[in-house]
């Protein structure tokens, strides 16, 4: 491990899987149903306090739906008490007046409210509940409440030709920014990847839009662009390095490198439980295990590349390749490129007949349940 | 409008300033980011109050740091400071 890694910056604590909404790209893991207890709110206001004391300054408070848990607010002071500009990520689903005066009299910063598309049809459908038009009075909520909203819809086939009705949706709703994030493929998504990869045109039409959208607004809205990494020849920056900046706590106390990491075999990833984070953070096993570049193969060991994109993400070159150790095949040096690009053709191929529903897997505790033990990975040749 | 004796500024209201003991550093917490100050930033930063002119800031700065004449660099940074939206001039 050359040098010493610097303190993380952003906490993410997923503070529970559960959630009313069901929706087919979620990235949670889809065993979820499968861990053990939540963190009881002494454990969380502990940790919290260690994160601080290590330098995390930003903090998201996600899941699940962190609404549903209902010390929210007891947490929501502590952060701020402590010194975290402090986020939450959620649904909407379950804020009312009362909660939101209490999230701003505890000091909360802003509001990151997820719709899954501009038309109460699809939303509803996508995330099987009836909750468009919950969402559009939880938005007005956030703005009576004078919150920076930063609306975030997950792109994919079905939603994607309504960027411009999701951009207008979010003017009307006076979002500060919004967040237009293509499906990233774990969890639920990977799943589903056949049916919510969008095709290429489809892509090129949005980013179209974006870009127009961008000259005629100005800076009235920010709008960020999650590029879709299916459709790139090279991977991304995933969290910016592994054990960088970026510290995932899960419900049952796991801490991550990321959203997805519990999925890597051969690293023992430390709970919260049984270690304080300054351990955990900087000298765990599993947050060492991909820092730096030692750890790497070829084509990333040589490539000029690796100090901006580290070899992309390691979850998905695990999923895709069968070894976290590989890069990640968005990257066309990698040998097994081929896998994504034919995964994009064959989402081609898949369309369902003009009037039939796709088949979708919801996220859901009976869908769990029987995918539990199902491995996440491709078969590898 | 120029940057007189007389102008107030005032944090941008998104945005929070604080001393960071990690980083030795004050920062600015905006939603999804942080920017890292410099020593100076900070110093002019933190003076930023919603109701002291600029005069008083440089005042109070040049006796901090006495010897230094500080007068252009501090409205170089607060023009730049307005630019990138972290204060606001405040209505008289």
């Amino acid at each position: 491990m050359p040098g010493s890694p610097d303190p993380p910056l952003w906490l993410l604590a997923e503070l529970t899987y559960r959630c009313p909404l069901h929706c087919v790209f979620c990235y949670n893991p889809v065993d979820y149903t499968a861990y053990g207890a939540e963190l009881a709110t002494d454990e969380w206001i502990r940790v919290l306090r260690e994160g601080r004391s290590l330098g995390a300054t930003q903090l998201g408070f996600s899941g699940g739906e962190p609404l549903v848990r209902d010390d929210l607010e007891v947490l929501v002071a502590e952060a701020r008490r402590l010194g975290y500009y402090s986020n939450l990520i959620t649904s909407g689903i379950g804020l009312n007046e009362r909660r939101i005066a209490a999230f701003k009299d505890g000091g909360l910063d802003h509001i990151q409210l997820s719709f899954q598309d501009s038309t109460r049809e699809l939303n509803d459908f996508l995330s099987s509940t009836r909750t468009f038009d919950l969402k559009r009075r939880v938005a007005k909520l956030i703005k009576q409440y004078d919150y920076p909203m930063v609306l975030n819809v997950v792109l994919h086939r079905h939603n994607i030709d309504h960027v411009q009705q999701i951009l207008d949706l979010a003017l009307e709703l006076e979002a500060e920014y919004v967040e237009l994030a293509n499906t990233q493929y774990y969890g639920w998504a990977y799943l589903n990847r056949d049916q919510l990869l969008p095709s290429r045109e489809q892509l090129e039409r949005a980013e179209a839009v974006v870009a127009r959208f961008r000259e005629r607004a100005g800076n009235a809205m920010k709008i960020y662009f999650v590029v879709p990494d299916y459709h790139e020849t090279r991977p991304k920056a995933c969290m910016n390095g592994w054990g960088a900046v970026f510290l995932c706590l899960t419900a049952d106390g796991l801490a991550l490198p990321c959203h997805e990491a519990r999925m890597l075999p051969g690293l023992e990833f430390p709970n919260v439980r049984d270690r304080d984070l300054r351990w955990i953070w900087y000298d765990s096993p599993a947050f060492n295990g991909y820092r730096g570049d030692e750890w790497m193969k070829e084509p990333c060991r040589s490539c000029p590349e690796k100090v901006k994109d580290y070899g992309g993400c390691r979850c998905q070159a695990y999923m895709l390749t069968g070894d976290a150790a590989n890069a990640d095949p968005v990257c066309d040096k990698s040998p097994y490129h081929a896998r994504v690009t034919q995964a994009v053709e064959r989402a081609e191929q898949v369309r369902p007949a003009v009037g039939t529903k796709p088949v979708l897997f919801f996220r859901d505790d009976k869908n769990s349940r029987a995918l539990s033990g199902a491995s996440p990975r491709e078969p590898v040749a | 409008m120029a940057i007189g004796d007389d102008t107030v500024f005032e944090l941008a209201r998104r945005l929070r300033f604080q001393w960071e003991e990690a980083q030795a550093a004050y920062v600015l917490l905006y939603p999804e980011g942080m920017v890292k100050l410099g020593q100076s930033a900070g110093e002019i930063l933190k003076r930023v109050n919603g109701s002291s002119p600029v005069s008083e800031i440089i005042g109070d700065l040049e006796r901090t740091f006495p010897g230094a004449d500080l007068r252009q660099d501090v409205t170089d940074f607060l023009e730049h400071a307005r630019e990138k939206g972290w204060i606001n001039a405040r209505q008289p």
